[in-house]
C-alpha cells in the first residue's frame, strides 16, 4: 500500500446506545495499534442512538481501514470521515488560571472578551474560564493564558457535524 | 405460558434447527443442563471446553449449519477462548453460550466469575450479556442471525445464572417472525456496474488467475467458479481454506498457493495480468512479500466483508457481496464477453499450457523410500484407501501442509483445518464434530505427535458416543514445522522442538477405549489403514512412525516473494528415472 500523508481525521460514528458498543470501538483502536487523539460520546436526538466523534491521526490507508473496521461492528449504524467536509466543529475548554494580581485579572478579562469566553468561577486568586470554539481557537487561547499560570484544565475533544447545506448529513437516511 | 430462562433457551435452539450441541456443565449452567434431558437436542460431553468449541466448529464447517457449544462461567468460558478465536478467524458460524454468576454478583470477583464478554470481544463477531430474562429469546434470535449471515462468525451469549432460572412468557410464533437488526445490514448482492467492469477485465486479460479462498466454500459458489474457469479458460489456485472448493483433479486446478504452495500456483500468480480473488483475504501466508505478489496484475476482489478489500493489497475492481450471488451475476456477463471475443481462447490456451508446463517441470515431489515411512506417502495412501472421499480434519504443522499438498479433495467442505489461527489440538475434536455432522462419511484426522497431545483426551469423548473417527498421527518425534524452521533459519539449533519422551500412543488409545495401531515400515502403511477402515464403532488411532527430518517443500521463506521457493531436490528424481 502506498503511504500517503499523515494527518488528523475527524470521524463521526452513529452507534446503538448500549453497553459494549463504545468498548468495541475503543478496542478496535487499541488492538490494531491505531491512536485516538480524542473521543467524544453523547446521545443524539434519538436517545437510543449515540454519536461518537473521534479524532485520529494516520495516513489515508490507515484511516480507510479504521472506517471499514468501524462499519463492521454490529452496533454501528454509520461511519463518516468528516475531515474534508464543510462542518461545524467545536470543543469545550474549562481552564483555571492564576490571577494573584490586578494586572493578571485585567489580562484574563481582556482575553475572555476577545475570545468570547466566559468566566464561570472565581476565587481570591483564580479565575475559571469556559470557552467553546474550534480547535485552533482553543489552542490560541491556551497559548495566550499559559504565561499567567494554568492551575488545571479539561477539554472535551471535538464534536462535529456536517453543515446542513452540504446535503451530506446523517439526517433522514439514518436507519 | 411462563417458562424458565433455561427452557426458553432450549426451545429457542430447537426453533433455530439446532439438534447437536457440544459442551461441559458447571455450576452457572446447571439450570440449563437440568432441562436438557427434556428437549430434542443431543448434547455431547467433551472432556475439555476447548474440545467443545472445536467440535462445534468441525460440525459447522462440514454441515454449513451453525455450531453450538456450552460452557460454564469462569474457567469454562476462558477454556473456550482458543476455540472461538479459531472459528472466528476462519469465518465459521458458531453460537457459544456461557454461564455466569447471577446478575447481582457480576463485577464482584465472585467464585468462577470472569468478564466473559470483555475477554471474548476481540475474538467474536459479536457478543451479548443477557441481563434480563425478558431479553433472552430476542438475544438468542439475534445471535443466530448474526452468526450465519454476512461474513459468518462467532457470537457469544453470556447468561447469568438468575436469568436462566427466572420465569418469563415465551411465544413461539413471535420467535419465528423474521428479525431486523437496524444497525446490521450485510451487503449480499454485488454492485452491477462493478460486475460489468470485472467481466470486461476478465475478457480482456491475457493471463488471468482465479484465486479461490474459503469464502467460495462457505457461500457455496464452487460450481459457479469452476464453470467460470471452464468458460473463460482460467487457471485456478486456492488458499488452504479454499482447498476442496474445486475438485483437486480438475485440469485447470494447480493446487495451493503461498508459503507451501505448488511451483505452478505461485508462478501463475506471479506472472498473471489479472488476479480474480474470490472469498480470499490476502493472508501473509499466501502473499509472502506483498510488493511481489501478483506484481503486474490488475486485481478483482470479491468479498462479503468490505473491510477485507484493500486491506493488504490495492484492488482495482472491488465487489462487495456474497461470492455465490456475485458469481451468479458475473458468470453470464463473462459468458457474453467470451462469446463476443473468440480470440480469447487462443490467448488463454497458451497461458494454460504455460502453467501446465510449470506443473510438469516442478511437481510436488518427495524422495520415496522403502526403508522408512515418508509422511507424504502416508497422505497419499490415506487418499487411496478413502478413495479421495473422506472428510479430512487436520491439526497444525507439517502434516497439515502435506495434507493440503497431497490429498486431492473432491467436494466442498471436505477439508476441516485451522487456517487463520493455526491451532494445534484442533484436529481430534473437530473430527468428532465433523463425524457428528456427517455420520455417512469417513472422517480422518491427520495429526502430528505434538498436535495430538494437545487434545488427545477427546478420544474418550469419541469412545463414549461410539464416534468412529480415524486419526493418523504423523509421528516424527518432533514439533515438525518448528524443527523445519530451526533447520533452515536457525542453523539446525533444534531448541525444545524434539519430543524425546512420548507416550506409547497405541497403549494410550487402548486405555481410553479406542483402537490403537502402529506402522513402522512403508509396506505396513496400507495394511493398517485398511484395518482402520474396517472399524466402525469406535475411534481408531494409527501411529505412523515416519522419517524424522523430512521437510515440507516447496517453501517460501517468510517475508520472501512467492516466486522464490525452496524446491525439493529434483536432481535425484531425474537420476532415479535415468536408472
Amino acid at each position: 500500500m502506498e503511504k500517503s500523508r499523515y494527518r488528523k481525521h475527524v470521524i463521526s460514528v452513529l452507534v446503538e446506545n448500549q453497553p459494549g458498543a463504545l468498548a468495541r470501538i475503543i478496542e478496535l483502536f487499541s488492538s490494531r495499534g491505531y491512536n485516538i487523539e480524542s473521543l467524544n460520546v453523547g446521545h443524539t436526538e434519538d436517545p437510543t442512538i449515540s454519536r461518537i466523534t473521534m479524532v485520529a491521526k494516520g495516513d489515508e490507508h490507515t484511516i480507510e481501514q479504521i472506517v471499514k473496521q468501524l462499519r463492521r461492528i454490529i452496533d454501528v449504524f454509520k461511519v463518516r470521515d468528516l475531515t474534508d467536509k464543510k462542518k461545524l466543529d467545536r470543543e469545550l475548554l474549562i481552564v483555571r488560571v492564576n490571577v494573584e494580581s490586578a494586572e493578571k485579572k485585567e489580562e484574563v478579562k481582556r482575553l475572555v472578551d476577545i475570545f468570547g469566553a466566559q468566566i464561570v468561577d472565581v476565587s481570591h486568586d483564580t479565575y475559571t474560564v469556559e470557552l467553546t470554539g474550534d480547535e485552533e481557537q482553543i489552542d490560541a487561547f491556551l497559548e495566550l493564558i499559559k504565561p499567567l499560570g494554568i492551575r488545571e484544565m479539561a477539554r472535551t475533544g471535538r464534536v462535529a457535524m456536517v453543515r446542513a447545506l452540504q446535503g451530506d448529513t446523517f439526517g433522514g437516511e439514518r436507519v | 405460558m411462563k417458562l424458565s430462562g433455561a427452557e426458553i433457551l432450549l426451545r429457542a435452539l430447537e426453533l433455530e434447527g439446532v439438534d447437536r450441541i457440544f459442551g461441559y456443565p458447571g455450576g452457572a449452567v446447571l439450570d440449563i443442563y437440568d432441562r436438557l434431558p427434556f428437549c430434542s437436542i443431543k448434547h455431547y460431553l467433551t472432556r475439555h471446553e476447548q474440545g467443545a468449541a472445536h467440535a462445534a466448529d468441525g460440525y459447522a464447517r462440514v454441515t454449513g449449519k451453525v455450531g453450538v457449544c456450552f460452557a460454564t462461567s469462569g474457567p469454562g468460558a476462558t477454556n473456550l477462548v482458543t476455540g472461538l478465536a479459531t472459528a472466528q478467524i476462519d469465518s465459521v458460524p458458531i453460537v457459544a453460550f456461557t454461564g455466569n454468576v447471577p446478575t447481582f454478583m457480576i463485577g464482584n470477583d465472585a467464585f468462577q466469575e470472569v468478564n466473559t464478554v470483555g475477554i471474548t470481544r476481540p475474538i467474536t463477531k459479536h457478543n451479548f450479556l443477557v441481563k434480563d430474562v425478558k431479553d433472552l429469546a430476542d438475544t438468542v434470535k439475534k445471535a443466530f442471525h448474526i452468526a450465519r449471515t454476512g461474513r459468518p462468525g462467532v457470537v457469544l451469549v453470556d447468561l447469568p445464572k438468575d436469568v436462566t432460572r427466572e420465569l418469563e412468557d415465551f411465544f413461539e410464533e413471535e420467535y419465528k417472525a423474521p428479525i431486523q437488526i437496524r444497525s446490521y445490514k450485510p451487503v449480499l448482492k454485488g454492485h452491477p456496474g462493478q460486475i460489468k467492469r470485472a467481466a470486461k477485465a476478465i475478457a480482456s486479460a491475457e493471463r488471468p488467475v482465479l484465486y479461490i479462498g474459503g469464502g467460495v466454500v462457505s457461500s457455496g459458489a464452487s460450481e459457479l467458479v469452476v464453470k467460470m474457469a471452464e468458460v473463460a479458460n482460467i487457471p485456478m489456485v486456492a488458499t488452504l481454506m479454499g482447498l476442496s472448493a474445486v475438485p483437486g483433479n480438475h485440469p485447470f486446478f494447480f493446487g495451493m498457493l503461498g508459503m507451501h504452495g505448488t511451483y505452478a500456483a505461485n508462478m501463475a500468480v506471479t506472472e498473471c495480468d489479472l488476479l480474480i480473488a474470490i472469498g480470499a483475504r490476502f493472508d501473509d501466508r499466501v502473499t509472502g512479500k506483498l510488493s511481489e505478489f501478483a506484481p503486474n496484475a490488475k486485481v478483482i476482489h470479491i468479498d462479503i466483508d468490505s473491510a477485507e478489500i484493500g486491506k493488504n493489497k490495492a484492488v482495482d475492481i472491488p465487489i462487495v457481496g456474497d461470492a455465490k450471488l456475485v458469481m451468479e451475476e458475473l458468470l453470464p456477463e463473462v459468458e457474453k464477453q467470451v462469446a463476443k471475443n473468440r480470440e480469447l481462447y487462443a490467448h488463454r490456451e497458451s497461458w494454460i499450457r504455460q502453467v501446465k508446463r510449470w506443473a510438469e517441470r516442478y511437481p510436488l515431489w518427495y524422495e520415496p523410500s522403502d526403508r522408512v515411512i515418508k509422511p507424504q506417502f502416508v497422505i497419499q495412501k490415506i487418499w487411496e484407501v478413502t478413495k479421495g472421499e473422506a472428510i479430512i480434519t487436520t491439526d497444525v504443522g507439517q502434516h497439515q501442509m502435506w495434507v493440503a499438498q497431497y490429498y486431492k479433495f473432491r467436494f466442498p467442505r471436505q477439508l476441516v483445518t485451522s487456517g487463520g489461527l493455526g491451532t494445534m489440538g484442533f484436529g481430534v475434536p473437530a473430527a468428532i464434530g465433523a463425524k457428528v455432522g456427517r455420520p455417512d462419511k469417513t472422517v480422518f484426522c491427520v495429526s502430528g505427535d505434538g498436535s495430538f497431545q494437545m487434545n488427545m483426551q477427546e478420544i474418550v469423548t469419541a469412545v463414549q458416543y461410539g464416534i468412529a473417527i480415524k486419526v493418523a498421527i504423523i509421528n516424527n518425534g518432533f514439533l515438525g514445522m518448528v524443527r523445519q524452521w530451526q533447520g533452515i533459519f536457525y542453523d539446525r539449533n533444534y531448541s525444545q522442538s524434539s519430543l524425546d519422551v512420548q507416550p506409547d500412543f497405541v497403549r494410550l488409545v487402548e486405555a481410553m477405549g479406542g483402537v490403537g495401531l502402529r506402522a513402522e515400515r512403508p509396506q505396513d502403511v496400507e495394511k493398517v489403514l485398511k484395518e482402520a477402515m474396517a472399524i466402525n464403532d469406535r475411534p481408531v488411532v494409527i501411529d505412523f512412525v515416519v522419517d524424522r527430518e523430512e521437510d515440507v517443500l516447496p517453501m517460501v521463506p517468510p517475508g520472501g516473494a512467492i516466486k522464490d521457493m525452496i524446491l525439493p531436490d529434483y536432481g535425484r528424481k531425474v537420476e532415479k528415472k535415468a536408472v
